[in-house]
């Protein structure tokens, strides 16, 4: 596939891999938290880790939508698809999140809910469409990737002028999040890891641009590189990283050039402040309750939000109380060291989040795990 | 979910509601185009590489800075295999990253 496979190349990864052992200084470590779990993904999948100096940590990051959903939301979404008027259309990912009490929404759909996985917001726009007599609720998720989508088809349910149709927005924002990785308290109970660098979100960043990044270096000393998805794209900005750091800079720095600039998609942007306004706060799984952090539709399109439109009051739900997703989305512990990890939690048996959606660091985690030690097992989280 | 998808737009099908076709891998997708169109005419982006996500082309690709990245990839790429001639057969040459 163009634009990819030029990206899997054995050559130019073995280029960089060259050149990132000969920089590597012996006299120091390097820790580099990927915050996208897209990238967590490619390395888990790729065997990136495998490869790199023993001197240079990568740390995942909290970037996965599914996983730092907190379990109010996921439970007020559950009790949702129970009432027998709404048709709940949702993507894949999140299909399979035990909630409080280790229901899902696969479960609720084999007990009778109607539940529509799907991959496109247009979709469940044509559901609500198709189907006046029902309530079709989007139970919208993603960092800024998906968003401009959702703004897309609210502001086409308003001109279509469609009665049966809402959305249950869970938009989160990747600036906020990573702010709160970069203050985290060095000690403690809510502590984060040290971390030397990040590597910034793809997608996302083909939406903001990397202007939204300047405050990290100036403030917190930590270089960001954005990097594309392929293999050779994480190499080169892990080569970045280690440059800035070894000449002692911190500087927003663009590896995936092609895609974005540094003033982002406009258009993307406007269609989004259109539809959304920021919430005043907003809770995350691991990350606690961060201002500033999240988006919900503005009062004109108030007709299409299903927090108005449903009680939906929260019931408080609570984590599985042996999962550590919460240390694991901060960075401050390895999946591994979850003591669920392997033996209760599999991507078969997921207990958290983090286990569920291809991009959490638990199933990257487990598939790395169960490639590296028989490479015979096909691919069972497979991406496009 | 925040993965895309680089295919290439073949046609517009409904200029009113920016729908076109893109070609992911030879399979034919209708996708919305709104978030890649410029000031023109929506005919513009045909030819036009994307990025699709969840039923959207977010981005356009740029076919020159992924040559460019390629060919400095490549060359450094090259710079260390030479390097690494050097060193196997000079054991005193340590010098600096070209
Ligand atoms: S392994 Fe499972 S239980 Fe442990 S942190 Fe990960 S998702 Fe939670």
């Amino acid at each position: 596939m163009k634009y990819v496979d030029e990206y899997r190349d054995g050559a130019l990864a073995k280029g960089l891999l060259r050149a990132i052992a000969r920089a590597v200084r012996a006299d120091r470590s390097y820790a580099f938290m990927e915050f996208c779990g897209g990238h967590t993904h490619a390395i888990a999948r790729h065997g990136i880790i495998d490869v790199l100096p023993q001197n240079l940590r990568m740390i995942h990051g909290p970037g996965c939508p599914v996983c730092v959903l907190p379990m109010g939301r996921l439970d007020a979404a559950m009790a949702l698809a129970r009432d027998p008027a709404v048709t709940l259309c949702t993507y894949a990912d999140l299909m399979r999140v035990p909630g409080s009490h280790g229901e899902t929404l696969i479960r609720a759909k084999a007990d009778g809910a109607d539940v529509r996985m799907i991959y496109s917001p247009l979709d469940a726009l044509g559901l609500a469409e198709a189907n006046p007599e029902r309530q079709v609720v989007f139970l919208a998720i993603g960092f800024e990737t998906t968003t401009p989508p959702t703004a897309a088809v609210v502001k086409a349910a308003e001109a279509k002028d469609l009665r049966n149709f809402s959305v249950f927005c869970n938009h989160v924002l990747t600036p906020m999040a990573m702010r709160a990785i970069l203050e985290a308290p060095a000690h403690g109970e809510e502590a984060g890891p040290r971390l030397d660098g990040l590597v910034g979100p793809s997608h996302v960043s083909t939406i903001i641009g990397t202007d939204p990044y300047r405050p990290f270096p100036e403030r917190y000393g930590v270089p960001v590189v954005v990097a594309g998805f392929e293999p050779v794209d994480i190499l080169h900005a892990i080569l970045m990283l280690v440059r800035q750091v070894n000449d002692d800079r911190a500087e927003v720095e663009n590896q995936y050039v092609r895609a974005v600039t540094a003033e982002g998609n406009r258009i993307a942007q406007a269609l989004m402040a259109e539809v959304f306004e920021h919430r005043e706060s907003f809770e995350w799984r691991g990350l606690g309750t961060l201002p500033d952090s999240a988006l919900r539709l503005r009062p004109r399109f108030a007709r299409f939000d299903a927090e108005r439109r449903f009680d939906m009051s929260s019931s408080g739900g609570r984590d599985h109380p042996g999962c550590a997703c919460g240390a694991v989305l901060r960075g401050r512990l390895e999946p591994w060291e979850c003591k669920l990890f392997g033996r209760v939690c599999t991507p078969d048996t997921p207990i958290g989040a983090c286990m569920v959606s291809s991009e959490g660091a638990c199933a990257a985690a487990w598939l790395h795990g169960s490639r590296s030690h028989s490479p015979d097992v096909p691919e069972e989280v497979s991406h496009v | 979910m925040c993965l895309g998808i680089p295919g290439q737009v073949v046609e517009i099908t409904d200029a009113a509601s920016m729908m076109g076709m893109v070609d992911v891998s030879g399979v034919r997708r209708a996708v919305n185009l709104a978030c890649v169109a410029g000031d023109g005419p929506l005919e513009e982006v045909i030819g036009h590489w994307v990025l699709v996500h969840v039923g959207f082309a977010m981005s356009r690709i740029d076919p020159e800075e992924a040559a460019a990245t390629l060919k400095a990839l490549e060359d450094l790429g090259e710079a260390m295999a030479e390097i690494e001639a050097i060193r196997g057969a000079d054991r005193m040459m340590e010098g600096e990253t070209p």
